[in-house]
């Protein structure tokens, strides 16, 4: 929406300004009128005549911005009422209206309508349509990263709840099943001690990778390297800024620094917690940090959920780890495999492993017990990368349906997509959830799904899908660029950023 | 496209990505070949019967009788204008009518007089009209000698392989055969029945043969020649090989899945034209026959290693080198054009007297074609044509291959993919660009299908055995194959392309004719049974004439829904004899190998040798996928060769030219616009090639006829008279390549670097991965366009720069030729036809075709001399007597001068002194 700021200057900026044809504005002065034209990348100097003769004499081309007769220049198109642009000076007097002002066509016989004007107010319709998509989507978001915090907590609560009704629901089920009950009572205890042992490691390096990453904060903060953290150096940072209405005050970054004006190293760590969930590293301001993407690329959301939002709320946290390893069915199986960070937890061994086993009976026993909750999927939910603030977490276990003329593809984020044909026929796996697949700087743009039915002859389906903001969470189109490969654009909240201050931009339109 | 059904089955069969040879017969599994190479050299059963010679005006006949079994055969001999030697052998009275090829030949062609000079019982020697040329009839083994002075040029049943298995009723009862074997020794008539004479089994397929035997065979000895071409269309070196240690080649239109390099298999297309040439002669032997043909070569110095000739050389005892090749056919008579040179050139003259010449094709179907099976829909097509505009790369021609169609309905559209079809032509109108949508010969058997129904109506379709509308497997499921063979079929097909009539269609919708040889899933080979029938012939006998007439009647029906105005553009994969005139040809299912990149080059120069020029190979490679090296290294080869379209696999990546990074975007970028800017040249080349049936793209050979270096080279190649030779990069990681610059007195420059190097050495040429080796002969005048547009129509009234490359002698010469582009009214004078020269230190620029009226908008804005010394001024003389001084620049490092914008219209006369 800068664009829309600096095309708006632009715009009104665009008094037209004697110069040769096809020159842009900031070159004027390298082309003045009677006086000898130095060829831009100073290869050579002729008779200013020669500037726009149709006959390139300069290496670079920069002798005729207003003909076809140098075959690397370009042509700069003023387009009055739109943008501004650049068009390859082979489009110049070749019969095709490039340049919506017509500017490009001056001497083909093409007639060209100057359409600047309906471009830019279309373009400017649609860009405060994607603005306001954007702005409203991004409300979405924020409830979506809400209700995605709490349903979090609520699972997290509701596994809490099993974990402290665990011992009677043990009992219960250790009464309907008294003739194994001495058999796998020394087992559990073998389990236990054996994820205990786990758990305090896993802490330890939790708590380890805590405090690196609040020195590391604190460095960056520490912008003059004084060993204090200020106020100052705090207002650079407005996203730390607490109530978020666009003005970080002194009084505010003070509120955080615990009410002083500085805080050393020790300080900083009683006031830790006011700034880790905000705080946005320096190098990488706007995106989430390299480190974590590469991580979250391996598909161990579960930490990172940890690191920033639950890491402040030790008991949940700890009764959700001591939970969800009651029932690490196939869970213990996937940290295993992709636990780099913390390291994988040792497999157990073999009699705990036969307990385990044992335990879906216990599970059974806990939804005839009315706890209403998949285990095994909250678990796997759990485990899912569903964004920094989890603001895909609502996608998960819903599908999406697009029917064109022959099929009907259905995505079902993080888990699979299908299509099937509209007049019967089997469905095929266009691919299971595999990985965010953005470049770097969005990495949650795309989605891709792997290692769907086999081709003949080729490769086993996959689909990427491109998710762009909107209000609605719809798959808009699929395609099948290559044979075997499918891609889907799905439009959804999740995927808005924050607007930048619209009413400024448009007010500002309208003093203008 | 390769027939998936059947490739499934070859895939199993096989395992690996290669043809399935068993999918296709050997000589040994085809009777008629086992039979008649089973004939080994020797004394001829044939004796000619001189007194019934008979000498008109226009021919000489004389009969022919087989001592074995009496039957009686004609022989006709013709001398036809232009240096050529027409044989026809039939039997005197069989039984029905044999087969002779109609539509090849452009019209009947003109005779000249023959003469006796003298007879007696041994023979009869004939005057052939020109110097001191004689044909020598001897009688007693039949054998016909063509003599020029004392020297023999070719010899027919010289090695007495002369065979005409005569038509005969069928004696197929059990008991008579048992009978007649019994009684055989007192018939003298009677011959063995064989095998496969009157039914052939191949796999599952039975072969009914009513008719019986009826193959002919012919032999031919070529004293002098060690080096023979021609034949096409097999994977095979340019210089034909020996096959007396396999197979003979075979000449049979097939649709073969992935086929093999290096092997006489044959392939798509046919075209029974044999060139042999030596430092003395070149000639040539258009063999017209459309059934499935065999051809022999073995050589008397084959085996020879340089030591063994050197020995025979020193002891004084070598025989004479010789070529002998033996042809055999299924069915059909013996009708032998023999062209008798003496230079290459008069060959193909000679040939394009006979079955024309290359057509003119429009200009834009010389630049450069994106094609893809296939692009899905009109938003795929839209976005693609956008690609090439984001990275600034021309096109003209954007293709869809058969899922455009409803069904593989032809002439239809795909309601939901292709929608508004007019609509997404428009959008490619507004831009100069055009589009090909594929048009294949079989026919989806559906009652609810208007094509269908009124070809089964009208009773065009081909007929079974039993009758009845032939069926096989293709891309539809069940289809029926029209039968082209019948005039009024093609005037019907043609009808169809009418815009009322294909709808959808506008005047940039141009066709592409697949499948045509044609392809039948579950049929004999992957085609159809040789006991179908055109009405009163088999298609044993037409078969490799199918896809000549599909693409007649196609081309047809683009001339006409324009009235007549417009050339057509058709593209086909089956062709024969007389192809030339109607489009394009590519090489088919080629693969993403670098293999498959070499060999496109004498895949195309052996097709240029026999007429056809408009010659192409997917770029890229169809099958598979290319490494982004060699998909770099086909752009830049195919931008030298002449019809250059990418194409690619349903099942392969995508692989438009941006998709490879900046680097190689940019690498594929240069490479077609090396092609557009050479546009100009392409296109006067292909004027040319219509006008002399001289090929574009040819060997070094035809222009170095005595350049005995030259005769076994394919990895380079000239396009044009000498002007252009191209050695492309065609090796994967090459650092470096070694041309051979012919030519003892001449200079070549680099075209990229301007640098100088003398001819008749082998040069080495480091290369980089943007390197493309061309080389401009000194003495050559090259017309360029260097304002690259977005697409070749953009280009049309954009000034020339001339590349005026300087010899020894310090002249030059060549031609421009500028019309509309795409309009038949060449034909009515409406061109620009100009000499261009460059001697005594002034060039000019004369017009060639005074007749001729043509005005254009483009100018001269450049000229470039090569190996130029400076001049003081350079003086423009037009041709209203005005005179003007010329700036230019001058690099005494490379010797280049380049004159600044001299201004004059490119079709006016004018001089330029240089002083």
């Amino acid at each position: 929406l800068w664009l829309l700021v600096c095309l708006l200057l632009k715009l009104f900026s665009a008094v037209e300004v004697q110069r040769p044809r096809g020159v842009p504005l900031s070159k004027r002065q390298f082309y003045e009128e009677g006086k000898p034209f130095t060829c831009l990348d100073g290869s050579r100097t002729i008779p200013f005549d020669r500037v726009n003769d149709d006959y390139c004499d300069c290496q670079d081309g920069s002798d005729e911005p207003g003909t076809a007769a140098c075959p690397n220049g370009s042509f700069h198109c003023t387009n009055a009422g739109f943008r501004p642009t650049f068009i390859p000076s082979s489009r110049i007097n070749d019969g095709i209206c490039d340049c919506c002002d017509t500017t490009d066509e001056y001497n083909s016989g093409a007639t060209c309508q100057n359409t600047c004007r309906e471009l830019g107010r279309k373009e400017r319709e649609s860009l405060q349509k994607m603005a306001e998509i954007a702005k409203e989507g991004f409300l979405l978001k924020q409830q979506l990263i809400h209700e995605a915090n709490r349903g979090l907590e609520d699972k997290k609560a509701k596994l809490g709840d099993v974990q402290g009704s665990k011992k009677d629901l043990e009992a219960k089920v250790e009464a309907l099943r008294t003739v194994k009950e001495a058999a796998e009572q020394p087992e559990r205890e073998a389990k236990e001690r054996h994820l205990k042992a786990w758990e305090d490691q896993k802490a330890l390096i939790q708590k380890e990778k805590e405090s690196a990453r609040m020195a590391e904060v604190f460095l960056e903060l520490d912008d003059d390297a004084d060993g204090f953290v200020s106020v100052p150096e705090l207002l650079s940072h407005s996203e730390l800024d607490p109530d978020a209405d666009g003005s970080f005050t002194e009084a505010e970054a003070q509120g955080l620094l615990g009410g002083v004006d500085k805080v050393d190293t020790a300080a900083f760590e009683s006031i830790w917690s006011n700034v880790k969930e905000k705080y946005m590293s320096e190098s990488n301001a706007d995106t989430p940090a390299p480190e974590e993407t590469s991580r979250e690329e391996i598909n161990e959301p579960d930490e990172d959920d940890d690191d920033e939002e639950d890491e402040d709320d030790d008991r949940d946290e700890h009764e959700y780890k001591v939970s969800s390893l009651n029932f690490p069915s196939n869970l213990s199986r996937t940290e295993e495999k992709k636990d780099d960070d913390e390291g994988a937890m040792p497999p157990y061994d073999q009699e705990t492993q036969n307990l385990i086993d044992g335990k879906n009976a216990f599970k059974t026993e806990l939804f005839n017990f009315g706890f209403g909750i998949c285990f095994r999927n909250l678990e796997k939910e759990i485990s899912f990368d569903f964004g920094p603030s989890s603001e895909f977490a609502y996608l998960y276990s819903q599908c999406y349906e697009l029917t064109t003329s022959e099929y009907i593809y259905r995505l079902c984020p993080f888990n699979r997509v299908t299509q099937k044909p509209k007049f019967g026929g089997s469905e095929t796996n266009l691919g299971s959830w595999g990985k965010w697949a953005g470049p770097e700087d969005s990495i949650y743009s795309v989605m891709k799904y792997e290692h769907g039915t086999g081709c003949w002859q080729g490769p086993s389906r996959s689909t990427t899908v491109k998710l762009t903001c909107g209000k609605e969470t719809v798959v808009t189109s699929t395609s099948e660029p290559s044979r075997c490969e499918y891609l889907m654009e799905f439009t959804c909240p999740a995927i808005c950023q924050e607007p930048p201050n619209l009413e400024i931009s448009s007010h500002e339109h309208q003093e203008l | 496209m390769a027939p998936l059904l059947v490739l499934g089955l070859a895939l199993c069969l096989s395992g690996t990505w290669a043809v399935d040879k068993g999918n296709f017969k050997t000589c040994e599994q085809s009777a008629f070949c086992k039979r008649q190479r089973a004939l080994k050299p020797g004394e001829s059963p044939y004796r000619a019967l001189l007194e019934t010679m008979e000498l008109t005006n226009t021919r000489l006949t004389l009969q022919l009788i087989n001592d074995n079994n009496k039957v009686r055969l004609l022989l006709e001999l013709y001398r036809l204008q232009g240096n050529i030697t027409r044989v026809k052998i039939n039997e005197l009275k069989p039984l029905k009518p044999r087969y002779e090829v109609p539509d090849v030949l452009i019209r009947e062609p003109t005779t000249e007089p023959l003469s006796v000079l003298s007879q007696d019982e041994n023979g009869v020697v004939l005057s052939l009209g020109v110097e001191s040329q004689r044909v020598i009839i001897s009688a007693r083994p039949f054998r016909l000698d063509i003599m020029e002075g004392s020297d023999v040029l070719m010899s027919l049943n010289s090695r007495g392989l002369l065979a005409f298995e005569h038509l005969r009723m069928r004696k197929d009862t059990f008991s008579y055969k048992v009978t007649s074997t019994v009684a055989s020794t007192t018939k003298e008539e009677e011959e063995k029945v064989e095998d496969g004479m009157w039914e052939e089994t191949f796999k599952s397929h039975t072969d009914s043969k009513p008719n019986g035997p009826s193959a002919v065979s012919l032999d031919f000895s070529l004293p002098g020649v060690e080096h023979v071409y021609g034949i096409p269309e097999h994977a095979d070196t340019l210089r034909l090989k020996t096959t007396d240690n396999g197979d003979p080649y075979r000449l049979y239109n097939l649709d073969v899945f992935q086929y093999e390099l290096y092997n006489p298999m044959a392939l798509y297309g046919s075209v029974p034209v044999m060139v042999a040439h030596s430092a003395q002669r070149t000639t040539g032997i258009f063999w017209l026959n459309a059934a499935e043909t065999w051809v022999d070569i073995s050589s008397n110095t084959a085996g020879k290693t340089v030591f063994g000739k050197m020995l025979d050389y020193v002891q004084g005892s070598s025989e004479t080198p010789q070529t002998d090749v033996r042809w055999i056919s299924e069915s059909g008579i013996i009708d032998i054009f023999i062209m008798l040179g003496p230079t290459p050139k008069d060959v193909f003259s000679q040939y394009a007297s006979l079955t024309g010449t290359q057509s003119f094709p429009p200009l834009a179907s010389l630049g450069y074609h994106q094609c893809r099976w296939n692009y899905n829909d009109q938003e795929d097509v839209k976005s693609v044509d956008a690609g090439f505009d984001e990275h600034d790369i021309p096109y003209d021609f954007i293709w869809l291959d058969i899922e455009h169609t409803d069904g593989k309905r032809y002439f239809t559209w795909d309601p939901h993919k292709f929608a508004t079809p007019k609509e997404m032509l428009q959008g490619l109108m507004d831009k100069k660009r055009k589009m090909v949508a594929i048009v294949d010969p079989h026919i989806k058997v559906d009652g609810n299908y208007k094509i269908h129904n009124e070809i089964r109506s009208r009773g065009f379709y081909v007929k079974n055995k039993d009758g009845g509308d032939y069926e096989g497997w293709c891309w539809p499921g069940s289809a029926s194959y029209p039968d082209f063979t019948r005039a009024d079929m093609r005037a019907w097909w043609a009808s169809m392309f009418a815009y009322d009539q294909y709808e959808g269609t506008m005047e940039n919708l141009y066709t592409w004719n697949d499948m045509n040889e044609p392809s039948v899933f579950n049929g004999p080979e992957v085609t159809m049974h040789k006991d179908a029938t055109h009405g009163a012939w088999e298609h044993r006998d037409i078969h490799n004439l199918y896809g000549l007439y599909v693409q007649m009647a196609t081309a047809e029906g683009l001339i006409q829904r324009s009235g007549g105005v417009e050339r057509p553009f058709v593209l086909t994969r089956a062709f024969f004899a007389g192809s030339q005139r109607l489009g394009a040809v590519w090489t088919g299912d080629n693969a993403a190998e670098w293999g498959h990149l070499k060999i496109s080059i004498p895949m195309c120069l052996s097709m240029g040798l026999v007429g056809i020029s408009f010659c192409g190979a997917d770029i890229g490679g169809f099958f598979k996928s290319p490494s982004t090296e060699l998909l770099v290294r086909w752009y830049q080869a195919g931008a030298y060769q002449p019809f250059y379209r990418a194409h690619a696999h349903v099942d392969t990546p995508r692989r438009e030219p941006w998709l490879f990074g900046p680097e190689n975007t940019a690498l594929i970028r240069e490479a077609v616009r090396q092609r557009y800017t050479l546009l100009p040249y392409w296109y006067q080349l292909f004027y040319r090639a219509h006008v002399t049936g001289e090929p574009v793209m040819r060997p070094l050979w035809v222009e170095y006829p005595q350049d005995l270096a030259t005769f076994a080279l394919e990895d380079e190649y000239l396009i044009g008279k000498t002007n252009l030779l191209v050695h492309p990069v065609v090796e994967e990681g090459a650092r470096g390549v070694t041309a051979y610059l012919p030519g003892k007195d001449e200079v070549w420059f680099d075209v990229h670097t301007f640098q100088k190097h003398n001819g008749a050495q082998n040069l080495y040429i480091p290369v980089t991965m943007s390197s493309i080796p061309v080389f401009q002969r000194g003495g050559s005048i090259i017309p360029r366009k260097l304002r690259v547009r977005r697409s070749s129509t953009c280009m049309e009234h954009d000034p020339y720069t001339l590349y005026v490359a300087l010899n020894l002698q310090r002249t030059a010469d060549g031609e421009l030729y500028i019309d509309d582009g795409h309009t038949f009214n060449y034909e009515k004078k409406e061109f620009i036809y100009r000499k261009l020269t460059f001697a005594n230190k002034v060039l000019s620029s004369v017009n060639l075709a005074p007749d001729a009226k043509f005005t254009t908008d483009s100018w001269i804005e450049r000229i470039i001399v090569l190996g130029a010394s400076k001049p003081s001024k350079v003086t423009l003389k037009t041709a209203d007597g005005q005179e003007k001084q010329l700036e230019f620049d001058f690099d005494a490092s490379m010797s280049v001068l380049t004159v600044r914008k001299p201004g004059m219209n490119a079709g006016a006369d004018w001089t330029m002194t240089f002083q």
